[in-house]
């Protein structure tokens, strides 16, 4: 083997044995560190797996939705509007749609009730998210009852789960025919809550949507765009007040970090001097401290990572989800799709190894610069 | 030969309280024999083993090594010689690990490590191949009496063990020179004789040996060439 590489291999041996000899200490200080790592890179896959999720769900979601207001309220508009709309150059669909909130009083949960005009729901049936059917313990063949505008129950066929894959987005979703939508909220004929639009050029959706203030005032064009950028909007707040709910875990383990890091011990101080006296420069004993906070920092970083990827992928962020997922009571159950972005674990490591590594090289400089007998007399 | 001429070593110099340790010393170290520095606590003779050693700059003063091993960072060629005191860490520290071997007064060995280790330690910035150090301190312990304890840590180790791992340290890059201090300090009368005995040998092999000690067993041994006395970091009575 090559001196130089020899070397950096003698020196890193001696690294590794060194924190070895000081294992109490050093084993605190990984797993706390690890730790803050952990909660870091969680939040951060979790954020931006539930970021990524959202955009593929999107993509089949209408270009853009256009929703009647009046007194700045949403309020169903005339059906008859989507041939008007069609008539719009570069609009190649337009289908009304009709969706309501439902409040269940036994279950404390908000319900979307959405209809659909799919042929394979039979009548008085409906088909339900994973969320609704945990929530009231019904599964396919059972019979549940919601209330009608007039309070009077209906009951309904429990004819399908939708599944488990797309429980982001449906876990509060009950879906059933246009007729029990409009029997159940008093929807009258000829009245939809919005439009689905959909452009044959995504390029031309805010000129076709200028057209349609222009054509209706009294409309509000929303572009998935807009839904995507509010996701995301929502999500980083959510991670970001998470952050802060975690600022006092991270501020402790700077504290702690930066109080081991800057303060070197009597006995570490002499081992400088006794390695400079022996024969080692201050590059010597440099590089030797920096294997020893590489060492301590990668193993946290890479503990953190497997740690937050294991739980943001195999455990769906247990310990986030409350906070991360929504305030419902219907909380999607659903596992993310494992990716690493690294672009993401690059940032991560910028905030994470790279100042540790510097704090503790201050104050090794300082005793590694001095003379050995100094060193040795401190 | 090492050659020392006004010699001067300040602390805190420029501060309210400079405290003098080494106060003009001048004097000629001869190859390949036992010199001794012999004085009471803090007459500067740690000091003045520092300095010679290159583990600290003199404030003022030069100091001359001749008959340098070859191959050092400065190039020379066997035998040559150098003017210390003006050189940058870097070269200091090459010399310092070819030309000088320390033995401490409290042997300074890295705790919590084996004796083996704390004896190769002084190779492992070099780059020299571990199997080559591995036998090299190997055959250094056993030398010593310490093939018992190769692999224990020096924690576990009496006065009189310990100091020989910190000999066999010293020698493991076969220094010309051997600088002790107080090497006896922590011994009893027996184990002060045999590390005598050590010496013995080690000028027999032509090496330089410069001891400072205030203890009888050393200062007085037949094998001293020299004695140098010191008192408030200056040279009272010597060759």
């Amino acid at each position: 083997m090559r001196p130089p590489v020899q070397r950096y291999r003698n020196i890193l041996d001696f690294a590794l044995s060194s924190l070895l000899r000081r294992k109490g200490r050093n084993l605190a200080l990984i797993c706390v560190y690890t730790l803050v790592v952990f909660v870091l890179a969680s939040l951060v896959f979790f954020v931006q797996a539930l970021k990524r999720e959202a955009r593929e769900l999107l993509v089949h979601a209408p270009d853009m939705v256009v929703q009647r207001m009046v007194a700045g309220r949403h309020d169903p508009m005339p059906a008859a509007q989507a041939e008007a709309i069609r008539a719009i150059r570069g609009v190649e669909e337009v289908q009304p749609r009709l969706w309501g909130y439902y409040y269940d009083p036994v279950y404390g949960g908000n319900l979307t009730l959405m209809a659909t005009s799919d042929t394979a729901l039979a009548a008085d049936s409906v088909w339900i998210g994973q969320g609704v059917a945990r929530t009231m313990r019904v599964q396919e063949g059972d019979m549940i009852s919601l209330r009608g505008y007039a309070g009077l129950p209906t009951l309904f066929t429990v004819q399908k789960v939708l599944p488990e894959a797309s429980e982001l987005v449906s876990s509060d979703l009950i879906l059933m025919s246009p007729r029990d939508v409009r029997s159940l909220f008093n929807l009258p004929e000829g009245l939809a809550t919005d439009l689905a639009v959909t452009a044959g050029n995504p390029r031309e959706l805010p000129t076709i949507a200028a057209k349609i203030v222009e054509r209706f005032p009294d409309t509000r064009p929303i572009l998935k765009s807009e839904i995507l950028r509010t996701y995301e909007a929502i999500f980083d707040w959510r991670g970001g007040l998470m952050v802060v709910v975690f600022a006092s875990a991270v501020l402790s383990f700077i504290i702690f970090a930066w109080d081991k890091a800057t303060g070197l011990s009597a006995e570490e101080r002499k081992e400088i001097g006794i390695l400079k006296s022996i024969g080692w420069e201050s590059a010597d004993v440099l590089l030797l401290k920096f294997w020893e906070g590489a060492v301590v920092s990668l193993t946290a970083f890479l503990g953190g990572v497997l740690l937050a990827y294991a739980h943001v992928f195999f455990f769906s962020a247990t310990l986030f989800e409350h906070a991360l997922k929504g305030w419902s009571v219907l909380f999607p159950r659903y596992r993310l799709v494992p990716a690493l972005d690294g672009y993401q674990l690059t940032v991560l490591f910028f905030l994470t190894v790279l100042p540790y590594t510097a704090a503790t090289l201050v104050p090794i400089w300082r005793a590694a610069t001095v003379d050995p007998d100094a060193a040795m007399r401190s | 030969m090492i050659q020392l001429a006004q010699v001067v070593k300040t602390y805190q110099a420029g501060l309210a309280t400079p405290f003098t340790a080494v106060d003009g010393v001048s004097l000629d170290i001869p190859a390949g024999k036992l010199t001794v520095l012999k004085g009471p606590s803090g007459s500067g003779k740690t000091t003045l083993l520092t300095l010679i050693g290159c583990m600290a700059r003199p404030t003022s003063g030069r100091i001359h090594l001749h008959g340098l091993p070859a191959g050092t960072l400065l190039q020379l060629a066997e035998g040559d010689s150098l003017e210390i005191t003006s050189l940058p860490e870097r070269f200091l520290t090459a010399i310092r690990r070819r030309t000088f071997g320390f033995i401490f007064q409290q042997f300074n060995l890295v705790r919590g490590i084996s004796v083996l280790e704390n004896v190769m330690l002084p190779t492992y910035p070099t780059g020299e191949d571990r199997r080559f150090v591995e036998a090299r301190a190997i055959e250094r312990l056993e030398g010593l009496g310490l093939s018992r304890h190769l692999h224990a840590s020096v924690d576990r180790l009496s006065g009189g063990e310990a100091q020989r791992v910190a000999i066999a340290r010293a020698l493991i890059n076969d220094p010309a020179v051997v600088i002790a201090d107080e090497p006896t300090a922590h011994l009893d009368s027996r184990l002060s004789e045999e590390f005598m005995d050590l010496m013995g040998q080690f000028k027999a092999a032509g090496r330089t040996l410069l001891i400072a000690s205030h203890d009888p067993i050393v200062y007085g041994s037949p094998l001293a060439d020299a004695v140098v006395e010191m008192r408030d970091g200056r040279i009272v009575a010597g060759p």
